[in-house]
């Protein structure tokens, strides 16, 4: 069997495993589902009175402003969650049967990543679903969507890497806060509320520099109809993907040599 | 402790208990450090997102940190709650609850003691999120008394969550039970008029539940001694509410030890 086709294996594997636990456990599947739900009625619901303030110049509306910033989010929390799942593994045992078995270790990130972006796409769906039953107003063309579809799925590959080298490291649940507390900076640093021209002091200064606006400006021209800063995203995730790939298996390295 | 105990009277076995439980919380930087470090970043976050909506014709306030100061004695209340809750669990997962049902501590000792850590959590936060406004520009429009009694309402609301959290930690017995209750917390503060004044909430249902969240109340009391100055209404609504919750709580609570004890 070559290298490639052992990666695969392992990949699959784990991959199955991960999309199996989730679909068939509800405590696994339901946080990732509920919290970005939540997330889209809370903002979408209580603070749509926010579209006429003035100068707020998005044309779909703020129920559509508010789902690009649910997809980003439930993404990059979709990853998180899947680093609480392999920091268990460690606890539990259970990966360090799985280092001793898999012929390729690399699969084995491949396979978190797989099913963290499996998991994502059901989120995506079931929030879009919700989206529209709530009255979301969706100007983008179906490669639009596609589109914030990939790029959604791209944010849940980098958290998965970034929870994963954290997982690997600590290798216990109690890593939790130290995955999800810089993911929650990232995103609320950025243009959560209004676009940027409308956030005001330190936190816009922040913003424009923030690779996290980029993604959410991306995913707003995306459901409108008006892509924007796209080359600037792509870049922005390959960036972030390359950085966390070096993170991740650091990471792995660190778990291999604890044993 | 339960030599001491066996001798003692109800306030020393309070005091007993509600010194563990104090010094459990010192003992642990995350359970002190998160609740009250995470509620301010959120402050500063949304304070900066979310201050262009006090152009909207009928914004009660200026700024919006002013408006938003209320929110991390909420969710302070929120995490003081949890954690209490928390500690209680493990009490009576590891059986310690049992131990001290052997002794001659009260019910009611008991009970006090667990609540005076979440009170102790409930004080220092809500101290801190009023130094913290005051630090970064926030005018209290019913002054220096009104500040005191902002203390007040932030403590009885707290007291109020923590009673809450109590009751959910006798009854369900695990700390995964009370974890499971943090989302539900989080609704009723997301689903209020925390983050934006009911009249100005667009999407009807919202408003409706938001009229109906006791938790609105309870934002708009400490809210209206920041921004509006003494509003007898606002405040009675939200020591009302808050005493109700506490009185609710607090006797849910014994119920819910006694059948424990009993159980034991």
């Amino acid at each position: 069997m070559s290298a490639l086709a052992r990666t695969r294996s392992v990949a699959f594997a784990v991959a199955w495993r991960g999309i199996h636990n989730a679909f068939t456990n509800p405590a696994f599947l339901l946080p990732s589902v509920l919290f970005p739900l939540f997330f889209f009625i809370a903002f979408a619901g209580g603070l749509s009175g926010v579209q006429n303030v003035p100068n707020f110049d998005f044309k779909s509306g703020y129920t559509s402003f508010q789902f690009a910033f649910v997809c980003v989010q439930a993404a990059a929390f979709g990853g998180v969650f899947t680093g609480f799942a392999i920091a268990a593994d460690f606890e539990f045992g259970f990966a360090r049967r799985l280092l001793l078995a898999a012929p390729n270790h690399g699969g084995i990130v491949i396979g978190y990543m797989i099913s963290a972006m499996t998991r994502a796409a059901f989120v995506l769906a079931v929030v879009f679903v919700a989206g529209l039953i709530s009255g979301m107003s969706v100007d983008g063309s179906l490669a639009d969507l596609l589109a914030l579809l990939a790029l959604a799925l791209a944010v849940s590959a980098v958290s998965t890497l970034w929870a994963a080298g954290i997982a690997m490291r600590i290798r216990t649940m109690q890593a939790g806060p130290v995955m999800q507390m810089p993911v929650f900076i990232l995103l609320f640093l950025a243009p959560v509320y209004v676009p940027l021209n409308l956030v005001a002091g330190w936190v816009h200064d922040v913003a424009r520099f923030n690779p996290a606006t980029a993604l959410l400006e991306a995913a707003r021209g995306f459901i409108s109809g008006e892509p924007t800063k796209v080359g600037i995203t792509a870049a922005c995730l390959a960036g972030m993907f390359a950085l966390t790939v070096l993170w991740a298996r650091g990471g792995l390295r660190s778990a291999e040599r604890a044993g | 402790m339960s030599a001491a105990i066996a001798h003692s009277s109800l306030p020393t076995q309070v005091g007993l208990l509600a010194g563990r439980a104090v010094r459990r919380i010192l003992r642990q930087p995350a359970q002190l450090v998160f609740p009250i470090l995470f509620p301010l970043i959120l402050l500063g976050v949304n304070a900066s997102g979310l201050d262009a909506a006090t152009n909207l014709p009928g914004f009660p306030s200026a700024s919006y940190l002013d408006f938003a100061l209320a929110i991390p004695f909420m969710q302070g209340a929120l995490f003081a709650a949890l954690n209490g809750g928390q500690d209680l669990a493990r009490d009576i997962q590891n059986g310690f609850l049992d131990r001290l049902a052997l002794t001659p501590m009260s019910g009611a000792a008991l009970l006090a003691g667990q609540l005076g850590g979440a009170l102790f959590m409930g004080v220092v936060s809500a101290m801190l999120y009023l130094v913290t406004g005051l630090l970064f520009g926030v005018g209290i429009a019913s002054g220096v008394g009104g500040a005191l009694v902002l203390l007040a309402l932030a403590i009885v609301i707290s007291f109020a969550f923590a009673c809450f959290g109590t009751f959910v930690a006798l009854r369900a017995g695990t700390g995964e039970a009370v974890q499971g209750f943090f989302p539900l917390f989080f609704v009723l503060l997301f689903l209020s008029s925390a983050f934006f004044p009911r009249n100005l909430i667009e999407q009807d249902w919202f408003r409706t539940v938001a009229t109906y969240n006791p938790v609105s109340y309870m934002v708009e009391g400490l809210r209206s001694l920041v921004i509006t100055g003494w509003d007898a209404q606002a405040l009675l609504q939200a020591f009302g509410i808050s005493a109700a919750a506490v009185v609710l709580f607090l006797a849910l609570s014994s119920r819910a030890l006694r059948m424990r004890l009993v159980r034991t």
